[in-house]
């Protein structure tokens, strides 16, 4: 499946992804509403983690087999089984945390709906690649397994 | 804190309605222009160290910063303009050379824009090119003086070596050490993919260049960095720097600080010392001493390059070039006075040299009477902003003209003329790996590539509506131009005439 990968000798830790994945999910779709006024406010499913020496934006793996799902009680997380995206059911989900505490790249966040990357499901590319000024996340499929 | 009487330049602008204090301004200004406020959430600016770079201007995802010039009045002098009482007193708290980078920003004559181009109209036909063959390929080297054919039809003359090249167009001289190996390397990719040569300056040639050698010019200049004859064989051609228009008759210093490991690997010296090149080449003190250099680097490359020599455009440049061609140089590059640099005093970037337009006219000129205009080929440098500009050069005689400061514009570049403080916000003025990673050569190279091809298209556009087809045929073709607002002197060293003549 086709995943994000960052490169971070190109990273800039500009932290554009974070403000461009936040308003990709956010009520508004609008980066400054989304950024400022909105509440509850949206949360960056991507992070940057580092300085401006060495830095790398990390998010959900879509691992192929992602303990997250083995793990939920209440089957709100999902990967879909055609494109292997792995997703929240806003529905089921209760916030237990429990994806959180399985999850071995610390890539889903505490809320509820717990918060994770969708791949920005509906678009042909993440809003995170798409606005990374430096190319420095790439959208591919490098085929095999993720780990 | 000392008071240093010297008021900002700039204002920085925040639109507090539009900002989302999301950082990003904070964290890639490296003159440290936005902080975040005590609460850690508020992003403020501090406009004092503000250089206008625009990088954050340009990354600031919602538009919210703007930057403005600080308007502080003095009492009004056309004598003592706030420029010059600004620079007294940073020498009177420094005690140094005032130090700019890129070319002057004073208002001297530009004599492209006072020369307009012709084209056809009735009594000759203009040609469409993107119906009919244009061709805009240059070759570069000494051309024979006649040439003589057995009779089978066969060549007997002993071609001298030759440089082909897509475009009239070559990217100038940056070494590595005053702009980045990404900037460098950016340059040699869109080199190779248009059929160009890049310049990879006097700073020795970094081995990540080394797939590109075949489209690399290197420079032989007086500190001699990276000089070996592997470095030379590795090249299209070589150059034989003798000065810079940018600074004429000084020598270049590369700070220790930006002497790094790859530096100074790249220039063999040692890490952390100061790369200084002398004023003049200590072996070369006459037009005699210059041969033996040309003939001893073309010994040591098996005579299978052109050598060139590039000089400044200085007052007797049409002299020294005669000189040069006659030392054995194939090709020569006048460098104008408007042309780039990582760093130089601003006294001398401000005050010497002449424009290339009048070097170029009046060395082509000299060239021509004398008679050995075929024995070189010419190629100015020195700023030229568009293809326009080109092709005056080109009818004004130059074979194919140098670019730098046009394609670093494309790469980034805002002209904020700070490049000999290593701060390059944008990765090309800097060796500091937090800011060189900022240029990524597979987005960049692409840049400079989209530039030069809508040059090349501007260019056939302009040829074929003068009804040219070739840009042989525009070679020193001055008819093509005229002055306008040129006075008579000037109108006779350009070679043209005037507007309505």
């Amino acid at each position: 499946m086709k995943r994000i990968y960052a490169i971070e000798e190109l990273c800039l830790n500009c932290r554009l992804c974070e403000v461009y994945c936040k308003t990709a999910h956010s009520q508004s779709k609008d980066i400054i509403k989304a950024n400022k006024y909105e509440d509850p406010a949206p949360v960056s499913r991507v992070t940057v983690y580092g300085d401006n020496f060495l830095s790398a934006a990390l998010n959900c793996r879509h691992c192929d087999d992602p303990r997250c799902v083995k793990a939920c009680i209440t089957g709100a997380m999902t990967k879909d089984k055609k494109t292997g995206i792995v997703y929240v059911n806003e529905e089921k989900c209760i916030g237990c945390m429990t994806c959180l505490a399985v999850c071995p790249y610390g890539c889903i966040k505490v809320g509820k709906p717990a918060v994770k990357c969708d791949l920005c499901r509906n678009e042909d590319e993440p809003a995170c690649v798409k606005n990374c000024p430096n190319h420095a996340l790439i959208y591919t499929d490098l085929g095999g397994e993720d780990e | 804190m000392s008071v240093n009487y010297i008021p900002r330049r700039f204002t920085v602008i925040r639109d507090k309605e539009r900002c989302i204090n999301c950082g990003c301004c904070v964290r890639q200004c490296s003159n440290e222009c936005h902080l975040f406020a005590d609460d850690g959430k508020t992003v403020i600016s501090d406009s004092n160290s503000c250089v206008a770079c625009h990088r954050c201007v340009d990354l600031c995802p919602t538009g919210a910063l703007r930057i403005e010039k600080y308007v502080c009045d003095y009492r009004e002098n056309a004598n003592w303009t706030p420029q010059y009482q600004q620079e007294i007193c940073r020498q009177a708290e420094t005690g140094g050379v005032l130090l700019s980078g890129m070319g002057t920003p004073k208002p001297y004559p530009i004599y492209w824009d006072k020369i307009l181009l012709n084209a056809s109209q009735v009594t000759n036909p203009s040609i469409d090119p993107l119906r009919e063959p244009m061709e805009i390929r240059t070759i570069l080297g000494r051309k024979p003086e006649k040439l003589t054919v057995e009779k089978k039809g066969k060549s007997t003359v002993d071609m001298p070596p030759q440089v082909i090249l897509e475009t009239p167009i070559m990217f100038s001289a940056m070494s590595f050490g005053s702009i980045s190996l990404n900037a460098q390397k950016s340059l040699a990719m869109a080199a190779k993919e248009l059929g160009t040569l890049f310049n990879v300056g006097e700073g020795g040639l970094h081995p990540d260049l080394q797939p590109f050698t075949d489209r690399a010019i290197v420079q032989v200049a007086s500190g001699r960095f990276g000089v070996h004859s592997d470095y030379l064989n590795n090249s299209r051609f070589v150059e034989i720097k003798i000065g810079q228009g940018a600074k004429p008759g000084i020598g270049g210093h590369l700070p220790g600080e930006k002497v790094s490991v790859e530096v100074s690997n790249a220039r063999m010296i040692p890490e952390g010392s100061d790369a200084i090149s002398p004023a003049p080449h200590h072996d070369i003190y006459s037009i005699e001493d210059l041969r033996q250099l040309i003939w001893a680097i073309k010994q040591a490359t098996g005579n299978s390059k052109p050598v060139s020599v590039k000089i400044a455009a200085v007052h007797n440049v049409a002299a020294i070039v005669s000189g040069c061609a006659r030392a054995g140089a194939d090709i020569v590059a006048i460098d104008g006075f408007r042309g780039g640099t990582g760093a130089a005093p601003t006294r001398i970037r401000d005050n010497v040299g002449i424009p290339i337009e009048l070097a170029l006219a009046s060395a082509d000129q000299r060239l021509r009477d004398e008679g050995i205009r075929s024995r070189i080929s010419l190629v100015a440098a020195g700023s030229f902003r568009c293809s326009a500009d080109i092709v005056k050069a080109i009818a004004l005689g130059a074979d194919a003209c140098y670019c730098a400061s046009a394609p670093l514009i494309a790469m980034g570049c805002h002209m904020c003329q700070t490049c000999n403080t290593g701060k390059c916000n944008w990765g090309i003025a800097t060796q500091r790996p937090e800011l060189t990673k900022r240029l990524n050569p597979d987005i960049m190279y692409k840049r400079v590539v989209n530039l030069i091809t809508a040059w090349n298209h501007e260019i056939k556009e302009i040829m074929g509506g003068m009804g040219i087809n070739s840009v042989d045929s525009l070679r020193g073709n001055r008819l093509m131009l005229r002055g306008i607002g040129l006075s008579e002197k000037e109108l006779e060293i350009l070679g043209i005439r005037h507007a309505g003549e």
